[in-house]
């Protein structure tokens, strides 16, 4: 039984590269990483995907976190009880784990990236800031942060070196954290050890660890 | 601001059209030149705030709600505003015009995002608020004060985070324990914030953007005044 992932475009090539390793029968189906600039679109580009999709796969996982969404996600998905969404509120505390939280609480100014970040910052992150535009816009939007924290997945000397240009360019010191897939992993995971039966009766069993609300 | 215009031989009318497409475009210099030459011929800073800034920050907060501006366009916008502000502010409290209520804004303890609270402070301030900002990582206890110190109309409150809206729900509680309550009206905001959430820790309304949040503030300014 083939599983459709619906998957954010930011953690696309890290959950390509998840499947490949663990040999599941997936496939991905990709949601633009844009729509982090346009929260209000993940809802119904996730929906769209859905609604093409439901007929072909017998199984669908929202590879998602609510990424500004305003509960709007979960709310969909709240209406789709078959469609499972993974835990996590977005990607910094997919791969952080319990350590972004122990990270804001040390130093709420702080600036995080990824691989996937890392790899699109001159241009999907600088554009959708309008800082290709609009340079002197860099003190608006980054004069509060105090330090840059790179949780890398595929840890390599190009992207810290990248990952110390773009520290550079905002001026703030480095921290490098390789955390690899985290949390992404072990929660994606769940759903291919787990029949969707099984994981709804443990979700209404464990309010804590429900991956979208009831 | 096209550079073969000279706004001297402009009449004050067209000055004041200008000024609203600049202030669209985000052109600061060009907004406090035309702020100062109306200044010269005589205009009141009230008329050059409400005719030129407010009506220009208007276009804006209406093409931002309807998706045709986006952050950085009313960023800019915002800046402009800000730049021709600092040049009428001083005049509009010497002649003591009458605000449209004062706003005590911050984001609240443990979160330094602000991109979304200081448009909505230029927005604000552009519809004639008198507008209190309180920076990032505020206390209750400092909103509490700025509001008493100010006798603030309205609360706004900001979260980037959802470890830290929750924080939103101690700053409305000391407000209760304190009896400032149901004078204030307040207004939440921020990317995690829905209108279940607001409604769950008794704000008063939840905005998605600056521009609903200028419009909310000023129908319950409105409603005051009724009152």
């Amino acid at each position: 039984m083939t599983t459709g992932l619906i998957v954010c475009g930011a953690l696309g090539r890290e959950v390509s590269q998840l499947i490949q390793l663990h040999g599941w029968d997936a496939e991905i189906i990709g949601v633009p990483a844009i729509d982090h600039v346009f929260p209000e679109r993940i809802a119904p580009h996730v929906e769209a995907r859905i609604r093409a999709l439901q007929d072909e796969y017998e199984r669908l996982v929202v590879v998602f976190g609510d990424c500004g969404s305003r509960g709007a996600l979960d709310e969909l998905l709240a209406r789709y009880p078959e469609i499972e969404r993974i835990e996590g509120p977005h990607c910094y505390e997919m791969y952080a784990g319990d350590d972004f939280a122990a990270l804001m609480e040390e130093e709420p100014g702080t600036f995080f990236l990824t691989d996937f970040m890392v790899r699109t910052f001159q241009g999907l992150i600088l554009k959708s800031m309008g800082l290709d535009r609009y340079p002197e816009l860099k003190d608006e939007y980054f004069r509060n942060y105090k330090r840059v924290v790179y949780l890398t997945q595929n840890d390599s000397p190009p992207y810290r070196q990248k990952a110390r240009e773009i520290a550079a360019y905002l001026g703030l010191p480095l921290e490098i954290r390789p955390t690899g897939w985290g949390e992404l992993e072990n929660r994606i995971r769940i759903h291919f050890n787990t029949t969707p039966s099984a994981l709804q009766g443990a979700q209404d069993a464990d309010p804590v660890n429900k991956t979208h609300p009831e | 601001m096209n550079d073969e215009i000279n706004i001297q031989e402009l009449p004050t009318e067209e000055i004041l059209e200008l000024m609203q497409e600049d202030l669209y475009d985000g052109l600061a210099d060009e907004i406090v030149a035309e702020v100062k030459e109306l200044l010269k011929r005589g205009l009141a800073p009230y008329e050059i705030l409400s005719d030129g800034l407010i009506a220009g920050m208007d276009a804006v907060g209406d093409d931002f709600r309807d998706g045709i501006l986006f952050v950085p366009e009313v960023l800019m916008a915002a800046k402009a505003m800000k730049a021709g502000m600092e040049v009428l502010r001083p005049l509009l409290a010497e002649t003591g015009v009458e605000k449209t209520g004062t706003v005590v804004l911050g984001t609240v303890k443990g979160d330094i995002h602000d991109i979304g609270k200081n448009l909505v402070g230029m927005m604000l301030e552009g519809a004639g608020f008198e507008v209190v900002d309180l920076g990032t990582n505020t206390s209750a206890d400092d909103f509490l004060a700025a509001i008493k110190e100010h006798n603030a109309h309205i609360l706004g409150m900001s979260a980037l985070l959802t470890t830290t809206m929750t924080y939103m729900r101690v700053v409305i509680e000391a407000l209760k324990e304190a009896g400032l309550r149901e004078r204030v009206t307040v207004l939440v905001g921020g990317a995690p914030l829905n209108d279940a959430f607001a409604e769950d820790i008794e704000a008063d309304a939840y905005c998605r953007d600056a521009a609903i949040a200028v419009e909310t503030a000023k129908k319950y300014m409105q409603i005051r005044k009724a009152e």
